[in-house]
């Protein structure tokens, strides 16, 4: 039963649960450019904040950028997302316009949520997208309840739960993980483990450090997963989904992944080395990844440098726009506090 | 063409920094993701990297240069490929000469200009951060009693996450400054029950907001027990951490908790206004022997303040302070609302009234007598807070005056507050939301009928 979105092209191999994870030339390059999106974005981002014109806390996905788009790739339409503060990524993946994601970050009346969120709070339900939170672990259970919704209204469709290693030792994840399994609910919860929480790595907060097996007392099954290789992360995300949707209910993917800036625009990020940075964006950088598959299928360098001068073009745009959009009305700050009640 | 390599801001409250190091010289070719100099906040060294590639033109300010402002130029690159059409700002002709860098900025200066009555004259005195104050309370009673401990996110290796635990790892080690993971309801349940063993703990909330997590074991088992228990189980503990709202970061992260916690019977609630107050109360706060709620606020670390230069500097919980005398109106406040008000007061003197500012610098117990006797001088009241206005801390102050003092009253009293919404992100929005010095004035000005 292949009920995933079907790659376009031939080339690849099913995984072993039979759902169709087929990546062929056209899908990585597509696949490239949304990742190549998200970094150069996320680049940009860091520049404004460096302006001054973003402001708060601000917290880059580069390096992480295999995961959002690959699992994005298996969801079907209504399917859910929902993440933590790390979110612009996943609001790229999931096909945000980007000039209105600058424009949150800027907060301008163009911005997502017209400029009341700003950068850990967005949410765009057209593209599927439940948020961008800003308290660590809170849409692991939020995550689950959308599931619930979807097991209640039987829509057929999967949530996915992302948090990082540091919101998988909050407590109302594992309230969250027993519920889930106990009542058989379509959620795939996706650990983004980029091997620290803020400032303090796995080995220091982690009794147990392999998260995939954080559900085993749950009799959740899980998996790692290299989250460096999209490829990887598709396969993975198309036989978690197949389990989540078929009804055999919660599934977790840890993502081995690493974050190349700190944990926010603040960070000094003393607690690693250097020397750890580099070796990571030279032996495992998920671009270059992509590059490496792309070659094999004879895609070269060359080929690349349209979606290259493309994903500039995006990015100009969204950061232009998101300097010039006005600030919000005055009149917007009492507006969306309350909702009428219908008479 | 050229672009501007501009100074970051490297944190959500940074204004200037010192431009430590340059990791390249001009001539260098860079791409981006290099990191090109180090620059030095309040808060920490931040490496910076460049976003555009080309060729350093020139160096345009020195290694070492102090009080950079945000966005002074730097550097200038040369490139055609520079991301000149999409950041403007950034990539402005760089035709004019380096800009002048500003050497002699003062420090961020706090408004108290009036000689505390408590501290006896000739008392020795030194300038201390908020932030150092607060780390030296609980270096001293760390020192003074074992069984004072520190727990919490980042407090040990990283040094705080705001740095106010800084260097308490290295005097303490890693039995009493302990790293918690991000488990905020069960670390702050490990405190109360390692308080009601007879250990004193101090339990850092990297915000109070994250508390909202760990807010059951707050009230239900520490508030609670002691009276449970008929007496028997004790909570010597104290939760601390910034509260109310920092610059911008939005409605999840910006919250005043002192009237949540103000209406809870078993805690005592604290929030401090300058450095001694921090240091002299916190101190107060870990000897005491009941759970106590330390309200500190992220924007007053930074800031310097004279402190006695004595040994053992405890400030009594429970005792408001009056930092302005005044004869018109009465202005109340606590933490950072506090420096508002004296500004509020100097622009009331400009235009002709008198304001008397009272800090109230513990919630619970309030001290509505040090008010009360204000109000009897000046018959008008004003309060100021950063939450929102009802079932808030200045509603109680209203209800207590109007209570013991309604003969005193000569206008209805006012009270400022954020307005009535979750804290918005966007900058304008933010800035109307929040209590200002000018609505401060406007209130005042009000109950005086001018």
């Amino acid at each position: 039963m292949a009920r995933t979105r079907k790659g376009e092209a031939s080339e690849g191999k099913a995984s072993d649960t039979g759902v169709n994870a087929f990546v062929g030339k056209d899908e990585l390059l597509k696949f490239y450019q949304s990742m190549l999106l998200i970094r150069r974005f996320e680049e940009r981002a860091g520049q404004l904040y460096g302006m001054g014109l973003i402001g708060g806390f601000c917290h880059l996905y580069i390096g992480q950028e295999a995961i959002a788009v690959g699992m994005q790739s298996i969801q079907q339409t209504g399917d859910q997302i929902i993440t933590g503060y790390r979110d612009h990524g996943h609001m790229l993946a999931a096909g945000m316009d980007p000039r209105e994601v600058m424009a949150e970050l800027t907060g301008r009346a163009g911005g997502s949520s017209r400029g009341k969120g700003g950068s850990m709070h967005m949410f765009d339900i057209a593209t599927g997208f439940y948020g961008g939170h800003g308290i660590v672990g809170a849409q692991v259970s939020l995550g689950t309840g959308l599931a619930l919704a979807n097991s209640y209204k039987g829509n057929g469709n999967v949530s996915y739960a992302y948090m990082g290693d540091g919101a998988a030792n909050q407590g109302q994840v594992y309230e969250s993980f027993n519920m889930a399994q106990l009542w058989k609910l379509p959620v795939v919860y996706v650990v983004e483990n980029n091997q620290y929480a803020m400032g303090t790595s796995v080995e220091r907060s982690a009794s147990e450090t392999a998260f995939h097996k954080r559900g085993v007392s749950f009799r959740i099954p899980g998996e790692e997963v290299d989250g460096m290789d999209i490829v990887a992360v598709r396969e993975a995300g198309a036989r978690a989904t197949e389990h989540a949707r078929s009804g055999q209910g919660p599934y977790i993917l840890e993502m081995k992944t690493y974050r190349y800036r700190g944990h926010s625009m603040s960070d000094p990020a003393k607690y690693r080395t250097k020397e750890e940075v580099d070796e990571v964006k030279h032996t495992r950088d998920p671009i270059d990844h992509i590059k490496e598959r792309l070659a094999k299928v004879g895609v070269t360098e060359d080929d690349l440098k349209g979606i290259d001068a493309e994903v500039k073009r995006i990015v100009a745009e969204a950061a232009e726009f998101a300097r010039t959009s006005p600030e919000p009305d005055p009149s917007e700050l009492y507006t969306d506090v309350y909702l009428e009640a219908a008479q | 063409m050229s672009v501007d390599i501009l100074m970051p801001a490297l944190s959500p409250t940074m204004e200037e920094g010192t431009l430590a190091k340059w990791l390249v010289k001009e001539g260098d070719t860079i791409k981006a993701g290099d990191v090109i100099a180090e620059i030095e906040t309040d808060k920490a060294t931040m490496e910076v990297e460049a976003v555009d590639e080309g060729v350093i033109e020139a160096l345009l300010i020195a290694a070492g240069s102090e009080n950079v402002k945000v966005n002074t130029p730097i550097a200038r690159l040369s490139g055609e490929d520079s991301a000149a059409p999409s950041a403007p700002a950034v990539a402005a002709e760089a035709a004019t000469a380096a800009a002048p860098v500003s050497t002699a900025v003062a420090p961020i200066a706090a408004a108290s200009s009036f000689a505390d009555p408590e501290i006896p004259a000739g008392t020795p005195m030194k300038k201390i951060t908020v932030r150092d104050a607060l780390r030296d309370a609980m270096a001293e009673e760390m020192r003074r009693d074992d069984r004072v401990f520190l727990m919490g996110e980042e407090v040990a290796q990283y040094q705080g996450a705001y740095k106010v635990s800084r260097d308490l790892l290295q005097e303490f080690g890693a039995r009493r400054v302990i790293d918690t993971p991000i488990t905020e309801h069960g670390f702050a349940g490990m405190g109360v029950g390692a308080a009601m063993a007879g250990l004193k703990p101090i339990v850092e909330f990297m915000t109070w907001n994250f508390a909202m997590q760990a807010i059951d074991h707050i009230i239900n088992s520490a508030a609670k027990t002691l009276y449970m228990s008929g007496g028997q189980i004790k909570s010597s503990i104290v939760f601390r951490g910034p509260n109310g709202a920092a610059s911008r970061v939005g409605a999840q992260h910006s919250q005043d908790y002192a009237a949540w916690y103000g209406n809870v019977p078993g805690l005592k609630v604290i929030a401090p206004y300058d450095a001694a107050d921090a240091k002299g109360l916190l101190k107060a706060a870990i000897r005491d022997p009941n759970p106590i709620v330390f309200l500190e606020h992220e924007m007053m670390y930074g800031v310097e303040f004279d402190i006695p230069d004595v040994e053992d500097y405890v400030v009594p919980i429970g005792k408001a302070k009056v930092r302005r005398e005044g004869t018109d109106v009465t202005l109340v406040a606590y933490s950072r609302m506090v420096g508002f008000c004296l500004k509020a007061a100097e622009e009331l003197a400009a235009q002709g009234i008198s304001a008397e500012v009272v800090d109230l610098r513990t919630i619970r117990p309030m001290d509505h007598a040090t008010i009360l006797e204000s109000v009897k001088k000046t018959n008008r009241l004003v309060t100021a807070e950063e939450g929102w206005g009802p079932m808030g801390v200045g509603a109680e102050i209203v209800a207590r005056i109007t209570e013991h003092g309604f003969d005193y009253l000569d206008a209805p009293p006012l009270r400022v507050c954020q307005e009535d919404v979750p804290l918005p992100y966007a900058a304008n929005l933010e800035a109307l939301s929040l209590p200002s010095v000018d609505k401060i004035v406007a209130a005042a000005k009000k109950v005086c009928y001018r």
